[in-house]
């Protein structure tokens, strides 16, 4: 069956989250992060910045609440038992502090179909109070058996 | 920021995930698929234990780039692909080196990889150098 592309170019209403300063600290920890500017807030001060800085895979985390359920949606029509996370690209302009909050923006930028594949790219904008992009994502999801 | 030279490695990185690791990024991360904390689950569905998430692989690729370019503040992009699988329990080497320094921007090639096999490979950098 072949994959549906009708899809390609969808945007979905984007979603905001608040970074704190606790969920930093426990990506952080996760993530085997030593450095203390994403754990002491004044460590993160005396390094000039407002508050714990979020180590850059935080992103995960702020787009994932916005993204994920859009990965269910019906016209993109992903078959998720067979779905893996292929590759993943992530481009970021400055460092994010605990306080602040990003909104981000999905939409589909390809599904295409090789060798029984299918590809489906999701892309990520997320932009910080100003309306600045802060981190751009670039996410591709195989299905095997398509 | 640090200083880099076309050709030259970065530091390693070593780390081993302890038995739980996977369930602590469960909760930090949102991500529940219980192919990471549910061995029943991911026996079930073909695994042959519960496996690493990907993208905690690919904040370990993202730790060794930041520590070796001096700072969170220094890492431009990060692209990677995913392939085969990573466990808990067995250690995991980050290892990188500068493809080229461009108009004070470096370009890392990256590996991490896991009793010899690459978990995730053809990592792709870009650092702010000095």
């Amino acid at each position: 069956m072949p994959v549906n592309t009708s899809a390609i170019g969808k945007t979905f209403a984007p979603g905001t989250y608040a970074v704190g300063r606790e969920k930093v600290k426990e990506f952080a920890n996760a993530v085997g992060e030593t450095n203390p500017v994403h754990l002491d807030p004044e460590a993160a001060r005396a390094a000039g910045y407002a508050d714990v800085v979020a180590p850059p895979m935080f992103a995960v985390v702020f787009i994932s609440q916005t993204m994920t359920p859009t990965l269910f949606d019906e016209e993109v029509g992903m078959n998720f038992a067979m779905m893996v996370h292929g590759g993943q690209k992530f481009t970021w302009e400055r460092p994010i502090v605990a306080g602040e909050e990003i909104t981000t923006h999905v939409s589909v930028k390809d599904i295409s179909e090789k060798d029984g594949k299918g590809f489906y790219v999701y892309e990520t904008i997320s932009k910080d109070e100003s309306g600045e992009t802060v981190v751009t994502g670039e996410w591709t999801f195989l299905v095997r058996g398509v | 920021m640090a200083s880099f030279e076309q050709g030259a490695a970065i530091p390693e990185l070593k780390v081993t995930p302890d038995r739980f690791l996977p369930i602590r990024y469960a909760g930090a991360s949102g991500d529940f698929n219980p192919i990471h904390t549910d061995k029943e689950y991911a026996t079930m569905v073909g695994l042959p234990s519960t496996i690493l998430h990907g993208l905690w692989s690919m904040a370990q690729v993202a730790r060794a780039v930041t520590d070796a370019a001096g700072g969170p503040e220094n890492i431009q992009s990060l692209e990677v692909q995913f392939r085969g699988m990573g466990f808990p329990e067995q250690e995991i080497t980050v290892s990188g080196t500068v493809r080229e320094v461009t108009e004070g921007v470096a370009t890392l090639d990256v590996v991490a990889e896991q009793n010899d096999k690459a978990i995730i490979r053809n990592a792709v950098a870009t650092v702010k150098s000095a």
